[in-house]
């Protein structure tokens, strides 16, 4: 799923392909985004983070939501454009603290690929904005190559004990 | 980032089959010991003993709520563990896809 073409130190680009109609898929992404996303370790308040939630409109908030009621932001909606484009701010600092300054952005477009299955293409772009972190935050958005790779089936196994 | 001792220390820790089964149930939310042993052919002194390994790998935390020690995935160790694993946006995007699948399929579409 890594792009082919030369790296842009400024943006990670993901392509992903999906078995599910670009409706389904925009679907999931924007209103389920809480039964899919990684809330036990990809969250950034205090408390158990419970859902996450994407304002359906633009100006909206996209934020996670805590076992105690909280909220803590993560960005907002640039631009919804359902069931094809999706444009968000990324407000979160290089020490995963929010930063309503930081502004990186996020683009996702889904991509019919015949009736059933959707061409996810995902960037994460303006990490200029992470100054001297930069190169070390591309790291961390993106994958570490083979070695990752490799890993990974180490990680499946784990999980499948 | 996490330096590679840390790295090592949380692999020999899931390496061990108990260890990673008492890992899995902290997933899902903390629990206490007793709530961990629950359904595993495993004592609680056993627990304990996993659980004080996966904290000095920094793979678990422990809160205290009232008289409750409860147990939970310690976000530091686990994400360092997994951003030397994956990159953090093919680990997300491959959970969304399996999620839109699994609807997909369920919708019959």
């Amino acid at each position: 799923m890594t792009d082919q073409s030369m790296p842009d130190p400024n943006s990670v680009k993901k392509v992903v392909s999906v078995q599910a109609a670009p409706e389904i898929a925009w679907r999931i992404f924007t209103e389920k985004m809480g039964a899919w996303w990684p809330l036990t370790t990809y969250k950034i308040g205090k408390a158990n983070a419970v859902d996450a939630v994407l304002e359906p409109h633009v100006g909206g908030r996209w934020y996670e939501r805590g076992d105690d009621g909280s909220t803590c932001d993560w960005g907002r909606v640039l631009l919804w454009d359902p069931p094809s484009r999706l444009v968000l701010t990324w407000d979160i600092s290089a020490d995963w603290q929010p930063d309503p300054a930081l502004n990186t952005e996020i683009e996702v477009r889904f991509i019919a690929e015949g009736k059933t299955a959707t061409r996810v293409e995902f960037e994460h772009r303006r990490l200029d904005r992470y100054g001297a972190r930069r190169d070390e935050m591309r790291r961390v958005y993106d994958t570490e190559g083979d070695w990752g790779r490799l890993l990974a089936s180490f990680a499946r196994l784990a999980e499948g004990s | 980032m996490a330096t590679m001792i840390q790295i090592e220390r949380a692999l020999d820790a899931l390496g061990d089959p108990t260890r990673r089964a008492v890992f899995k149930r902290l997933r899902k939310g903390n629990r206490s010991v007793q709530e961990i042993a629950d359904g595993m052919e495993v004592s609680r002194p056993a627990v304990s003993q996993h659980l004080k390994v996966l904290k000095q790998a920094r793979l678990v935390l422990v809160r205290v709520e009232g008289t409750r020690r409860l147990y939970g995935v310690d976000p530091r160790g686990f994400e360092a563990l997994r951003d030397w694993l994956d990159g953090f946006w093919d680990e997300t995007l491959m959970a969304f896809k399996h999620e839109a699948e699994r609807e997909a399929a369920k919708e019959g579409r």
